[in-house]
């Protein structure tokens, strides 16, 4: 299961999309809301996705988990919209028959999904906001 | 003339000022609707990097455009 969503995340049904009876390994990455980010607090994010192309670049990267593990079920869910500090932005769960290849497949899809999936988030701060990693290091944020 | 429709996401909608807008040009490759870009919209080339996806995948410089296409601006992602 792969999902893009507006609404806060069942982090058990995730699970349970991934759970198969001839797995011994479930495991499960939470992606949270940090409350501060270069030193300031974050009042709140704002999530955005491509939602069609997201959804397809997660595919073909769980495709490529599933060539390399043997996975059993996985889901892979990711909120977008306002997310305040503490809320769960994704979920990445996978079984295996075994421990060490559920760790290793579940890293693989995160990592992937951060680098490739196109979605966005924005840090709003007390004073301005900034997308990240949008511009290069060092420069200026846009200013409220 | 060949008429694209361009989507924009995240810092590129705020630059462009608008989620999807429309693009004459006359030649039609993704190297080209950059330098397009890049010439209205300067702050496009402050960002540390600028994909364009076409029908949902990332697409090379040198790969043709068509009208029919859906055509996307891909700022740096920061999923996760």
């Amino acid at each position: 299961m792969i999902k893009i969503t507006e609404k806060a995340i069942d982090v058990q049904k995730v699970i349970d999309t991934a759970c198969s009876l001839g797995a011994g390994a479930v495991n499960v990455f939470i992606g949270t809301v940090r409350n501060t980010a270069h030193a300031k607090n974050v009042l709140w994010l704002e999530y955005e996705a491509y939602e069609a192309m997201a959804v397809a670049e997660i595919k073909k990267i769980t495709d490529e988990a599933s060539h390399r593990w043997p996975i059993l079920g996985f889901g892979v869910s990711h909120r977008i919209g306002t997310l305040k500090p503490g809320e769960v932005s994704v979920v990445v769960a996978v079984s295996t028959p075994h421990r060490r290849d559920s760790f290793d497949a579940c890293q693989f899809i995160i990592d992937n999904l951060k680098e490739k999936a196109p979605i966005w988030k924005k840090e709003v701060f007390e004073d301005g906001e900034e997308w990240i990693s949008a511009r290069p290091a060092g420069t200026m944020a846009v200013q409220n | 003339m060949a008429r694209f429709n361009v989507k924009a996401f995240g810092i590129t909608k705020e630059i462009i000022g608008t989620k999807e807008s429309v693009v004459e040009l006359e030649a039609a490759t993704v190297h080209e609707l950059k330098e397009f870009l890049y010439n209205k919209y300067p702050r496009l080339s402050g960002l540390k990097s600028l994909f364009i996806a076409v029908n949902h995948n990332y697409a090379e410089d040198m790969q043709a455009i068509h009208e029919t296409d859906e055509i996307a601006l891909i700022p740096p992602v920061s999923g996760g």
